[in-house]
């Protein structure tokens, strides 16, 4: 245990002598070095034989990927062709067939948006104009009525675009709340420390399925009658709440990472409250908190698929419904495999992103 | 601060785009929405679910047209969402859906503690087995020990256990929350024996992958009313929706079909006038208007057009008309008069 | 606050200023405002529910607590039956809540630790591999690796006619595994107590010893008598009674497997997905936990002569363990947490069962609060233990 755990320790300062390594050296020393570790890989090695020339073979070579679901039957591989041949409905759910190019737009102005964000050069206030604006043109895009869209009501949205709505809206609607949370439980006064406190912990107590369940059953029981609220924007109030009290947890490390000494200085300076929070406290906070904030946006992004509970039309739901007609039926692992990649690449860049964030911002 | 504003705005627009809406009784909201809301299965072949086109197909769903011709003389001004049966209740009860088109069967409990109200039955059901032939099990007493895939939270979940306690004999259930989920477990052999509404399991039948794999076995075990539900208080909603399935059973009993109901307006059978709406009245009497029979008949037809489409002889389902059929055919669609 | 002048003191300033821009009053007045808002939102939410309730004349009350429940429950820990009470068939949720749970915990600590052993591996080829798990397990949601492991028990595995016999005793069906277990004989009730006996004999033992070697400075093998009596306690007691050895061996009868023990797909199901998706996290934990201890402590230790067993137990585990624990309780509850999507793929957890209930009741606000109240309990129990823990630490850093 302990010596793989030096191994990771880096000495710095001190650079090793170059040598040039071949491969046959580089393969003794990082996978013969020792009884122990020969077997180990050797171990290793079997089990991968064991697995993936069967799972290359099922999933590459004796594959189908355009055909019709009876060939698929006869064939001894994976049967890709489920996703060509319903890759309109996974992706775009009950969306009206000849309106797709929206929420495809849409979601090309995300991803743009998204990488133009990455840069931290870009990062300034008119970014976040920006992303307000882009926002508002999604959302308009989604459910038209403006500007000779033909109005799209909410419950015909689904799959993929749904998924980033419910996500992306998620966080960008629990990130202020979550940092009024985070100073109302470092507050002095008792009252609202109280209040804040007993919400962070309620929610981040339950799981959110139990606040969905709550969005989907409870929430018309408390508006007054007549009043009814869609069924998405319930959901969406439901994960906001719960992602707001996790974004309270994060944003509250920020706070108590920042020294008394810069709470002293703001307060010498005769600054006030908000004016303290908003010019010193709260852009350093925020800025030591950015890597576990992307943590957070990452796992509501995978949450987001709990929709799926309430009969939500998200990207996992539309496959299922797929996989749930006859003609597919049986063909999951592809098709689970496939939803599994979308989830992974959006995550994996996220994840990857934030980790360079952090090594960027703590240099 | 700026940006702060700037986003309680967009939260403010954001809310005010999502379709929050207010409004009294159900015809009133109904007629000031446009459309009427319909909570339906939206899985369960047959009943309520979309085509590959994304129609939505079904007795169910007819039932639901039917109501929405009345009220606007339209009967596509409707909105169907998909309910699990989880959701279906509370979602009437919320007023997220003006009416329950769901196979929901009616009950003491249901109709009293629940706040619901339920209309004119659209189904008469009955619960049974589904089981492969290779199992060779021909009646429901053989099932000892066998494990019985069920929706939860239906009354079919509280009468196959009833069954199983009255005949001594064990069950394991898996129990699915939904109709799609749960055939596929069946047909995957997850469990022996799928239990559900007879007509359902004829349309589970219908999707297997191989149907002749599968037989239902004879018994029925329960009765199942299944019909629109409303919620409870609002008289005139819940003869208007009542109403609606009525005049189609009506308009079968009239011999007045979707083709023939232009002829049928010169028809000088009185009933048939006082039904179409020629000699008016009993649209004031439902607060519609007087045309609404009419239209339900000409857009969406009458009981027996609708069932054949849906779940008759030429559907996959195959079902036959039995207690559906009109009580002058022995089943027990009975209307009373339009008068 | 208004600027005053700089010589002026501060208490003055207060004083001369309006009663208004006294930071107490202020801050009592601000809290009015927010209990205020806070208060009316909650009346005005409470009354809405109330009136709705009312309108539509649905029962409310925990009374259809003691209803007969009438639905039958798949798997259950204790006697069921459905004409039990409603009370009766959330506690066997509650119950298979905890099982799950429990087993979960146990299996991701242990696939966890090897994991995040793994990943430190001087073995390229191991550390990579563990590396791509953590890394591919993490980025995909929990409930979709759910459904990916029901749909695999399901479409993939044979029925129980065809079961697959991988081990001797052991069947995969889609029925689920069905595997031997020894066949229960009294003398197993002694071997437990005598294994109980065992481990209370073995901490006095170690309290003995540690008091021992304060005092002489002298050692005491304690782990090889530790683990010679809590095997060899048990171990007497089974032969001495005649050592049973009969396996109660799964055989199909009927429609499925009689005997043995059975884990139903839904359980297998939860439980792998579980386990496979949470030992990711527990494995990065794991690994910070090894890597934040210095270098400079394990070569202090060697230099004082301390044996490996004694450097793994008297200082890096102290340690790696102080930075382990809390992110690891909070893993935990989220495996406990996460259990609750066993609703979607049908297993009888609490959630699904409380579910099931709010459908036949139709009483959904009694239903989710018991949800919630019940989860709440989970996350108390385990915030109180760390709390007991953390405080436990603080001692020892004296």
């Amino acid at each position: 245990m302990t010596k793989s755990g030096k191994n990771h320790i880096q000495t710095e300062g001190l650079k090793a002598p170059v040598i040039r390594i071949g491969a046959v050296q580089w393969i003794k020393s990082n996978l013969f070095n020792g009884v122990f570790n020969s077997i180990l890989t050797l171990v290793t090695l079997f089990f991968l034989y064991k697995i993936i020339p069967p799972f290359a073979r099922w999933a590459f070579i004796d594959s189908l990927w355009f055909s019709s679901a009876e060939q698929c039957r006869a064939g001894a591989g994976a049967c890709w062709s489920i996703i060509p041949a319903n890759i309109r409905f996974i992706i775009f759910g009950f969306y009206p067939h000849e309106l797709h190019w929206r929420p495809f737009v849409a979601m090309i102005m995300l991803v743009g948006l998204l990488f133009y964000s990455k840069n931290r050069d870009h990062w300034s206030q008119s970014l976040g104009y920006i992303w307000i604006a882009g926002l508002l043109t999604m959302g308009i895009l989604m459910r038209g009525g403006l500007f000779g869209l033909t109005p799209v009501e909410s419950d015909q949205w689904g799959g993929l675009p749904l998924t980033l709505m419910l996500s992306f809206f998620g966080m960008f609607a629990a990130y202020p709340l979550g940092v009024l949370l985070a100073l109302g439980r470092r507050s002095k006064m008792p009252a609202v420390k109280t209040i804040c406190i007993l919400y962070i912990e309620l929610i981040r107590g339950v799981p959110l399925i139990s606040l969905l369940f709550m969005s989907a059953v409870l929430f018309p029981l408390f508006f007054p009658e007549g009043l009814t609220v869609n069924k998405i924007i319930r959901a969406q109030a439901a994960i906001i709440m719960f992602t707001a009290a996790y974004i309270a947890e994060v944003v509250r490390g920020g706070l108590q990472a920042i020294t008394r000494g810069q709470y002293e200085a703001a307060e010498s300076l005769g600054l006030n409250y908000v004016q303290k929070m908003r010019l010193i406290i709260l852009p350093q906070a925020l800025k030591i908190v950015i890597p576990p904030t992307v943590g957070i946006l990452i796992s509501a992004f995978k949450d987001t698929s709990l929709v799926v509970i309430i009969a939500l039309y998200d990207v996992l739901k539309t496959t299922r419904s797929v996989l749930a007609n006859p003609s597919w039926m049986g063909f999951s692992p592809e098709a689970y495999l496939f939803v599994a990649l979308i989830y992974f690449v959006c995550c994996f860049s996220m994840s990857n992103y934030s980790r360079r964030l952090e090594k960027e911002l703590h240099t | 601060m700026k940006l702060l504003k700037l986003w309680l705005l967009v939260m403010a627009v954001v809310v005010a785009l999502s379709g929050a809406a207010f409004a009294g009784p159900t015809l009133d909201n109904v007629k000031a929405k446009g459309f009427v809301q319909v909570g339906v299965n939206g899985e369960l072949f047959g009943f309520g679910k979309p085509d590959e086109k994304g129609v939505w197909r079904g007795l169910d769903v007819d039932t639901a047209r039917a109501i929405a011709a009345a009220v606007f003389g339209d009967a596509n001004k409707i909105k169907f969402i998909p309910l699990t049966a989880v959701q279906r209740f509370t979602a009437l009860q919320s007023g997220e859906v003006d009416v329950l088109c769901r196979n929901a069967t009616q009950t003491l409990g249901r109709d009293t503690e629940l706040g619901l109200d339920f209309a004119q039955v659209n189904y008469y059901d009955g619960q049974g087995f589904l089981i492969p032939k290779k199992l060779k099990i021909t009646k429901a007493k053989q099932l000892d020990g066998a494990t019985v895939c069920v929706l939860p939270g239906t009354t079919t979940e509280l009468n196959v256990a009833d069954y199983f306690r009255e005949n001594k004999m064990k069950m394991k259930p898996v129990v699915i929350e939904s109709n799609a989920e749960l055939a596929k477990a069946f047909f995957a052999g997850r469990c022996d024996v799928l239990t559900s509404d007879a007509s359902q399991l004829a349309g589970t039948r219908a999707v297997a992958p191989k149907p002749d794999d599968y037989i239902i076995l004879p018994d029925i075990i329960s009765k199942e009313p299944l019909a629109p539900a409303v919620r409870h208080g609002d008289k005139q909603w819940k003869d208007i929706v009542n109403y609606a399935v009525l005049a189609m059973i009506e308009a079968e009993d009239l011999g007045i079909n979707s083709k023939n109901v232009d002829e049928q307006l010169k028809s000088a059978t009185p009933a048939v006038q006082r039904f179409l709406g020629v000699t008016p009245g009993n649209g004031k009497a439902l607060g519609l208007d007087e045309k609404w029979a009419y239209n339900i008949v000409k857009q969406v037809g009458n009981y027996g057009e609708i069932f054949e489409r849906s779940v008759g002889k030429n559907t996959p389902l195959k079902l036959e008309r039995g207690l559906n059929a009109l009580w002058k055919n022995g089943g027990l669609m009975y209307s009373p008069p339009f008068r | 606050m208004k600027k005053g002048n700089p010589d002026i003191l501060t208490e003055q300033t207060a004083q001369r200023a309006a009663w208004f821009n006294d930071p107490k009053i202020r801050a009592i007045l601000y809290q009015i405002a927010v209990l205020g808002i806070v208060g009316l939102l909650g009346y005005y939410l409470f009354n809405n529910t109330v009136e709705n309730l009312k309108r539509q004349s649905i029962a409310t009350g925990f009374g259809f607590l003691n209803k007969e429940a009438s639905f039958e429950i798949g798997e259950s820990l204790i006697p069921y039956s459905a004409a039990d009470k409603y009370i009766k068939a959330l506690l066997v949720g509650a119950l298979n809540t905890i099982k799950v749970a429990f087993v979960g915990i146990v299996l991701t600590i242990i696939l966890g630790t090897f994991l995040g052993i793994a990943r430190l591996s001087k073995n390229w080829l191991v550390s990579q591999l563990a590396a791509v798990y953590i890394e591919v397990m993490q980025d995909i949601p929990i409930l979709l690796q759910l459904f990916f492991w029901y749909s695999f028990f399901y479409d993939i595995l044979p029925s129980p006619r065809e079961a697959l016999e991988p081990l001797n005793g052991v069947f995969m069906s889609n029925r689920g595994l069905v595997f031997a277990v020894p066949e229960w004989h009294p003398a197993y009730q002694y071997v437990a107590m005598a294994f109980i006996a065992g481990c209370i004999a073995v901490y006095f033992m170690r309290r003995w010893a540690r008091k021992r070697q304060e005092r002489t400075g002298q050692l005491f093998p304690v782990f090889t008598l530790s683990l010679a009596i809590m095997i060899g306690l048990p171990l007497t007691t089974w032969l001495l009674s005649g050592a049973p050895l009969k396996m109660s061996v799964p055989e199909l009868v009927g429609f499925n497997f009689k005997g043995g023990l059975n884990m139903s797909p839904e359980f297998g199901a939860l439980l792998i997905g579980l386990v496979l998706y949470t030992a990711a996290f527990v494995a990065e934990i794991v690994r910070a936990g090894i890597q934040a201890i210095g270098k400079g402590q394990v070569e202090a230790a060697m230099a004082i002569g301390l044996k490996p067993g004694q450097v793994l137990s008297l200082v890096i585990l102290p340690q790696a363990l102080r930075v382990i624990i809390p992110p690891l309780t909070s893993q935990m509850l989220n495996l406990t947490k996460n259990s609750s999507l066993a609703v979607a793929i049908g297993f009888p957890d609490f959630v699904s069962v409380a579910s099931t209930t709010i459908n036949q009741t139709g009483q959904a606000i009694e239903g989710i609060s018991l949800i919630m109240v019940v989860y709440l309990c989970f996350s108390l129990l385990t915030s109180l233990f760390m709390n007991w823990y953390n405080k436990k630490m603080a001692l020892v850093e004296r």
